[in-house]
């Protein structure tokens, strides 16, 4: 069977001060069982034959579990196939003479360090902000002392199952970080141990959100469509509901007792 | 010349741990945080230490490469996790995972470690609980269980297919809190070169950040290495791209022994090669063997044949045939070998031969789609989307790949290398898991390092050390150390030969795969030991690294990692070459009888630790004493 001949339309930039553009690779006689990733290794190999500098992009596992990779491709998030990220795609989803146009994630709150690799530490920050429920190592119950309903473990763990990789800011017209942010909350506000820090860990992780400049969400849900692991848009909902509660119900950690004395 | 004291407490097995943490030093609360430790690596060890040493007071610094803490390679784990909490009823018990799992490494492992490791097991369930990991439950609301490889218990705790994401999640929640609390700073995208070693302890690390380039001391009162395995020595495996052995190599280069480099776990499901571009395999969880069957063809004739179209009669169920008690759940070793020798017989499908079947018919006949996709549905589709197949209606195929190494640096009881001040967890140590690991253990045990051991070791030592005495970075040491690193980069940048990082590292993969993989023989060793320095001399005179030092270059990473694979490829082949014996992952075909593997207790009932010195390595012995499960024949037939 030969292979695949591709024209790639690549977003190259120095650095994240340096200006970018696209440029125009050819690629000749791609395995359609080789993945999208491995279809680019091949470009730069080519490229460090000519002795010119291969493309950065990010990209560990390769098995579409640890979200590092994040290339807009064609457009899309991820690419053009629904529930998978950029290195589970494979080339026989593309054809031969295929036009393919390769950026980084765009978005304010994502600056690009070079071609398509871009900054998501404002995810990092988000979560620093509350996204954890305080348990101090060694200080836990039995695990089977609290019962959990199927139903809540199931749905808690339909959003844990986000990667973090950025997809959602990525694909949203605003740039905007509420998929993420909610999928968290859902994961632990299904369960029981997440209610006793649920109105401060929604008020204070929607904060941190606000100020690492992601935008705000007009419910295009671009996000639910870019998800490479299909978080549903209902999780944004019960965000808007907590936060909502949280307004009035919030007290800064920093006022309460704490009974010593 | 090295001292090998493994630091084993007295008294009967179940109480050394007890023993060993109330005889500990402890470090007064208020003077903890004057304390400052230095974390490398953010998986389950090691970002289990840094949440759980910050909670206790001390000053932390965790560094990874990834962009994030939460990319850890610990995430890619799919099956699940071991705890001998006997919710089953089923007659497990500590004494059993610790029975289970030293006979699965057969009995190259070290006792006292592997009870302490199922002792805390429990701990590890209750804890990731208490942090919201979203295990499987059932329908009455208490957690879900199901079976692994090696035991004959259901004891493996699970969260779908993602035990892996869901665990690390729950760490890098954990250390995320502590970061917001100001009590760990965190440096992402920072990779280790060097550590630091000065009056006969270790003081720092030398790191470069990966994005500007700039090379950078951190001075501390102790290291701890959580920096994973070495698995991508061999070009393919089902690491992550990025794993490497430069952080545990730098240490053994500056003196901290290596131990057991030849112990590296071939898992025995993964989807096979596909090309000369692939990049990495893609490991299909152990999980799936609870309800998959493996064959291949009985015929050759029939190994073209479409596997719907080949009668029952005409298939070979080889694992359930010759390991009738533990049949399709036989540990990963004894799975993988007996793979490699039906296809070797020229029964393997698909391209090359090299793949047998896993097939869910029966399951799906008897258990219904619907219950095997909410078992396997995310594996499934990961396995289509790869290979363009539908498992529901064809049997995947599957092949052996690296997936583990059960080798690392050598700890003594308190996960303390033979450098003081330079600790090691997880994968990248050597202590549980003898010569073969049992599925389901590798998490068990970074979470076990990480949340429930080093916490008490390690201020045990640190109560050992004035809380003055902080390494200066501005010491000679450290000087000399930054000096090298940035030389070594220099010298990578400037060669400007031919050849991609990439060639280079597939080629040294290849001669460690056929030399040094599923069997070993003296004359494969010994041909990869004289292809090794040749192929890193071609490498130091012909690699080429675009682009600058000072700025955001990958190649220059992959540079660096690969030379130092290239120089532990040679130590893993010595290794094994002088380990005249099979056992576990290692296997030597001399050393066989009737296809298993034969050990010899007589002369290598130790650990091998490497000492590292400009004249060549060293070896040396850790004597294995087995006192509590008896040295006996593995046999799961």
């Amino acid at each position: 069977m030969s292979g695949l001949n591709l024209t790639l339309h690549i977003w190259r930039q120095a650095s994240a001060a340096a200006p970018g553009k696209l440029v125009t690779y050819k690629v000749a006689n791609i395995s359609t069982h080789a993945s999208f990733l491995e279809m680019l290794d091949v470009l730069n190999e080519q490229l460090i034959g000519k002795g010119e500098e291969p493309i950065a992009f990010d990209h560990d596992c390769r098995e579409g579990i640890c979200g590092s990779c994040s290339l807009m491709i064609n457009g899309a998030a991820h690419g053009p196939m629904k529930g998978t990220a950029t290195c589970q795609l494979h080339m026989r989803l593309f054809r031969n003479g295929d036009e393919i146009w390769i950026e980084p994630w765009r978005a304010a709150a994502f600056p690009v360090i070079k071609d398509p690799c871009v900054d998501r530490s404002a995810f990092d920050r988000v979560i620093a902000a509350g996204g954890f429920i305080t348990a101090n190592t060694g200080s836990a119950p039995d695990a089977n002392d609290l019962l959990i309903p199927k139903e809540s473990a199931d749905r808690s763990m339909d959003a844990a199952a986000c990667i973090g990789c950025g997809a959602c800011v990525a694909a949203c017209p605003n740039g905007s970080a509420m998929l993420f942010v909610a999928a968290k909350l859902a994961h632990l506000h299904h369960l029981p141990q997440g209610q006793p820090e649920r109105s401060h860990r929604t008020h204070a992780m929607v904060g941190a959100m606000d100020a690492a400049g992601f935008g705000n969400c007009t419910n295009h849900y671009e996000c639910e469509a870019a998800c490479p692991k299909e978080i549903a848009r209902d999780v944004m909902a019960q965000l808007n509901r907590d936060y909502a509660k949280a307004a009035f119900l919030h007290r800064d950690r920093a006022t309460k007792s704490d009974g010593s004395g | 010349m090295m001292t090998l004291d493994p630091r084993v407490p007295g008294g009967p097995i179940e109480q050394k741990w007890s023993k060993a943490k109330f005889e500990m030093r402890l470090v007064n609360p208020a003077n903890k945080r004057k304390y400052k430790v230095i974390v490398v690596g953010s998986g389950l060890a090691g970002g289990a230490a840094a949440a759980s040493l910050a909670e206790l007071g001390y000053d932390v610094a965790c560094f990874c490469f990834q962009d994030s803490p939460r990319r850890a390679h610990s995430i890619a784990a799919q099956g699940g996790i071991n705890a001998a909490k006997n919710y089953q009823n089923d007659g497990d018990s500590i004494h059993r995972l610790f029975y289970d799992t030293v006979k699965g490494g057969d009995f190259r492992a070290r006792e006292a470690n592997v009870h302490r490791l199922a002792e805390v097991s429990v701990d590890i369930i209750d804890q990731c609980a208490a942090m919201g990991v979203p295990f499987a439950r059932e329908y009455g609301g208490t957690l879900a269980n199901r079976s692994f490889g090696g035991a004959q218990v259901s004891r493996t705790f699970y969260a779908r297919g993602q035990t892996g994401q869901q665990l690390l999640l729950g760490v890098y929640s954990a250390l995320s809190r502590q970061i917001g609390a100001g009590k760990v700073r965190m440096f992402s995208r920072t990779e280790l070169l060097d550590i630091v070693v000065d009056n006969g302890r270790a003081q720092g690390i030398v790191v470069r950040d990966l994005v500007t380039g700039e090379i950078r001391s951190h001075g501390a009162h102790a290291v701890i290495l959580a920096t994973g395995g070495y698995g991508n020595v061999f070009y393919l495996s089902t690491n992550a791209k990025g794993c490497n052995v430069t952080a545990t190599y730098r240490a053994y280069k500056r003196g901290a022994g290596f131990a057991n480099p030849c112990f590296t776990q071939i898992h025995p499901t993964c989807i096979p090669v596909a090309g000369d571009y692939q990049s990495k395999l893609t490991l299909m969880s152990e999980s799936l063997r609870n309800d998959g069957r493996v064959w291949v063809p009985k015929s050759k004739a029939d190994v073209g044949s479409k596997p719907g179209d080949i009668a029952d009669d005409d298939r070979d169920y080889y694992l359930e045939r010759k390991y009738p008690s533990f049949g399709n759940l036989s540990p990963r070793d004894i799975a993988s070998r007996a793979a490699k020798e039906v296809c070797d017989a020229g029964h393997g499908v698909g391209p090359g031969g090299r793949g047998v079947y896993l097939d869910f018919r029966d399951a799906i006949a008897r258990d219904g789609e619907p219950i095997i996709r909410e078992r396997y549905g995310n594996l499934f589709e990961m396995y289509e989307r790869i290979t363009g197949e539908d498992p529901y209606r064809v049997p995947m195929r599957i092949y052996p790949a690296v997936h583990y190494t059960m080798g690392g640096l050598w700890v003594d009881y308190n996960l303390q290398t033979t450098i003081p001040g330079l600790f090691c967890l997880g994968e990248a140590n050597f202590s549980d898991h003898g010569a073969n690991r049992l599925g389901a253990s590798a998490l068990m045990q970074g979470l076990a390092d990480g949340y429930f051991i080093i916490p008490y070791t390690l201020g045990h030592y640190l109560a050992g050390i004035a809380a003055n005495d902080l390494p200066a970075t501005t010491s000679a040491a450290f000087r000399d150390a930054e000096a090298a690193v940035g030389a070594r980069l220099d010298k990578l940048i400037s060669i400007r030969g031919t050849r991609s990082v990439d060639a280079f590292h597939k080629e040294l993969g290849h001669i460690l795969w056929e030399g040094c993989g599923m069997a070993r023989s003296k004359e494969s060793l010994t041909e990869a030991l004289e292809k090794i320095p040749k192929l890193r001399a071609e490498f130091w005179r012909d690699v080429t690294v675009l682009g600058s030092r000072d700025s955001f270059n990958q190649e220059l990473e992959k540079a660096g990692r690969v030379a130092d694979f290239f120089e532990f490829g040679e130590l893993m082949c010595r290794d094994a070459l002088v380990r005249e014996e099979s056992c576990g992952g290692h296997f030597r075909t001399e050393h066989q009888i009737d296809g298993e593997a034969r050990r010899d207790d007589q002369k290598f009932c130790h650990a091998a630790v490497w000492e590292h010195s400009d004249q060549g390595a060293t070896r040396h012995v850790e004597q294995l004493v087995f006192e509590n499960v008896k040295l006996a024949t593995r046999s799961y037939k």
